[in-house]
């Protein structure tokens, strides 16, 4: 950024809500510095570590190549990996936004106290362990599971549904763990919205629908960004959750950079997925922000 | 489809009761087309509630809502062809000006060919054509009111309501404003409600004010009348500023009625009420005269200002009581010294009006 001259100048008289460089400018960074320290410890160079192990052309770290991202690339069956993984991440953020924005309209329109309870039942997910949280998914979902005794006992099928280690089984456990990832921001954008608007338009002559396809959904779009990022984010790295409901069939990206590393002791390879699983999310993050620039000017004054 | 100008509308008996408050007390309006009736009232009054009742944002707990002859009142806001300015204007952020005026039309499946003429039409009316692909957050708060006001008229609403309209306005910008609308609504032909708890605002443009209090309509008149003939002790002193005297009705030598104050003296008055009765007696600054002999009431200065046109006395009666003068200031005059012993008289028994006495 350009804090020229011209920005100095303008002193304690800036336009309000801008911050005045002159004075912040000075504070800023030795603020930040304990987290910036942080950061340059424990993240930039672990990256940068693991980006010079990716450089390595052979498992026994001898010599420096781009074998290791010739190998994925032309590889079809890491591609399919990646590819299932980032699939599944889509799977999960369209799940979660479809079940997650009607959760967050209720909660935005609820009265306090049913407000109160459902934010509980939201964040719910949030205070126990993704592990505790996983089980409880396998005892739904399997073949003695609660969700089979209640269609047996029903008798709706005869035998039991295959409803544990399928992908539709994950996308669901993934979109409950996730839940609230999405509907926090929602409910912020939500309730950022003038109520107002929502009566300005029926009055104007649109009916309940219009106004939520015309005025509520492109309003809250920041808040749809923020959480579909958060979701997909978290969904397509979610090792746990993946490994164990899952299971052995289907092996997504973390599972199969952690097989490299810690089984076969490939450490460039393992790296190299790792850069390249980095470089593909960050493409989606950027796509998706794409949208959310678009959408910044409808953020209210 | 648009009732068009000149619609009626009619509130008849409106209550609305939130648990056990009473925010509306059978409420009757009876609003004739074209007509511009102003809510006027304290906060708290149930003049939104009314106004909302209207719109149908809320269903009142009795009570019909009658437009052009229809009771609406199962009516959503969406199928009752009412328009409404908020308070904040409530303009759709991420539309345009031309899309926030045509949004009304869309919604009613209107031509995009006959949208894109009234647009321009509403446009004109408010004279915003050179500002139709702005963003409201980039105009001032006068040009966003008139942005709405075109939105809200652009529908051709049988009934337009007008929320605080000029609240968020500065003084300067208010007046102009007060006239633009009023200029619009004459040419527009629409029967117009405006909530507002500014006197000024309720006497300068409308027809005819409904004074609310506490849920009840204290006065439906023009405002002259809602000015001159308060018909309660609340209209008297919430519309203008009045002094108000507490004391007994009699009979004076000669026939004539006069109060009597508690505090001592009698003030001539006009009235229907017996004898004896306890009242309140208001007398507004302006028609207290300074008497030179004869009867009145007697009292010291205790402060005079000049406020420009005007001379404003506070005068202490011998009583105790105290009293605002107001006068037309002549040129050079000044207000007389604190101490200055003067005798008081209403420039008319008329303009003495009392209210029976609620007080305990």
């Amino acid at each position: 950024m350009t804090a020229g001259p011209a920005m100095a100048t303008a002193g304690p008289v800036a336009a309000p809500g801008r911050p005045v460089r002159a004075w912040t400018a000075a504070y800023d960074i030795r603020l930040a510095l304990p987290l910036g320290a942080f950061f340059l410890v424990f993240f930039l160079a672990p990256l940068a570590l693991l980006l010079l192990v990716s450089f390595y052309a052979d498992p026994g770290m001898t010599r420096f190549g781009l074998d290791q991202y010739a190998r994925f690339l032309l590889d079809p069956f890491s591609l399919r990996v990646l590819g299932a993984t980032l699939w599944l991440g889509v799977e999960v953020t369209a799940l979660t936004l479809l079940l997650g924005l009607p959760l967050a309209l209720l909660l935005t329109w609820a009265p306090g106290r049913l407000r109160g309870l459902l934010t509980l039942i939201v964040l719910l997910p949030l205070l126990t362990s993704v592990v505790v949280r996983t089980f409880a998914w396998i005892v739904i979902l399997g073949r003695q599971g609660i969700v089979n005794a209640a269609l047996l006992g029903l008798g709706l099928t005869d035998t039991p549904l295959k409803l544990l280690y399928t992908e539709g089984g994950l996308v669901l456990a993934l979109a409950q763990v996730q839940m609230p990832l999405m509907v926090l921001p929602l409910v912020t954008a939500l309730s950022r919205i003038d109520p107002n608007l929502a009566d300005a338009s029926a009055a104007l002559g649109a009916g309940a629908w219009r106004t939520f396809l015309r005025v509520t959904l492109p309003l809250c779009l920041p808040g749809i960004v923020a959480g579909c990022l958060l979701t997909f984010a978290a969904a397509i790295t979610a090792f746990i959750t993946q490994s164990l409901i899952g299971g052995g069939q289907m092996l997504f990206m973390p599972m199969y950079l952690y097989q490299q590393a810690s089984s076969l002791n490939n450490w460039p390879f393992a790296a190299a997925i790792a850069i390249v699983f980095l470089v593909a999310v960050l493409a989606c993050v950027t796509l998706l922000n794409l949208v959310g620039r678009l959408s910044r000017g409808y953020a209210q004054a | 489809m648009s009732a068009g100008a000149g619609t009626t509308l009619i509130l008849d008996g409106i209550t609305q009761r939130y648990g056990t408050a009473l925010a509306v007390d059978t409420v009757t309006l009876d609003i004739k087309g074209g007509e511009l009736v102003a809510l006027l009232g304290p906060s708290g009054c149930g003049k939104t509630t009314l106004l909302r009742a209207v719109a149908g944002f809320l269903k009142p707990t009795e009570g019909r809502v009658i437009i052009g002859g229809q009771a609406v009142d199962h009516l959503p806001p969406n199928r009752r062809t009412v328009g409404i300015v908020f308070q904040n204007y409530a303009l759709f952020p991420h539309m345009s000006v031309a899309d926030n005026v045509a949004y009304g039309l869309a919604a009613r499946g209107v031509g995009r060919a006959e949208q894109k003429a009234r647009v321009a039409e509403m446009l004109a009316l408010v004279r915003l054509e050179h500002l139709a692909g702005r963003y409201p957050r980039e105009m001032s708060g006068g040009q966003q009111q008139r942005v709405a006001l075109a939105r809200a008229l652009a529908v051709r609403p049988s009934i337009l309501l007008l929320d605080e309209p000029f609240a968020a306005l500065d003084k300067n910008l208010r007046l102009d404003m007060q006239i633009e609308i009023k200029r619009i609504q004459r040419s527009a032909g629409t029967t117009t409600l405006i909530v507002t708890h500014d006197q000024e605002e309720a006497l300068s443009m409308a027809d005819r004010v409904a004074v609310l209090n506490a849920g009840r309509l204290e006065q439906f008149a023009p405002p002259t009348d809602v000015y001159d003939r308060p018909e309660t002790l609340f209209v008297n002193t919430f519309v203008g500023t009045a002094n108000v005297l507490h004391g007994r009705l009699a009979t004076g030598p000669g026939g004539t009625r006069v109060v009597a104050l508690e505090t001592g003296g009698l003030l001539p008055t006009v009235t229907a009420l017996p004898d004896g009765t306890r009242v309140a007696a208001c007398l507004r600054p302006q028609h207290v005269a300074f008497a030179t002999g004869g009867e009145g009431l007697d009292g010291v200065v205790e402060i005079g200002l000049p406020l420009g046109a005007t001379l404003v006395h506070e005068i202490r009666l011998d009583g105790g009581a105290r009293l605002k003068t107001a006068e037309a200031r002549a040129a050079g005059a000044r207000p007389r010294p604190p101490g200055t012993r003067v005798r008081l008289s209403p420039t008319a028994p008329e303009r003495v009006s009392v209210f029976p006495d609620s007080r305990h």
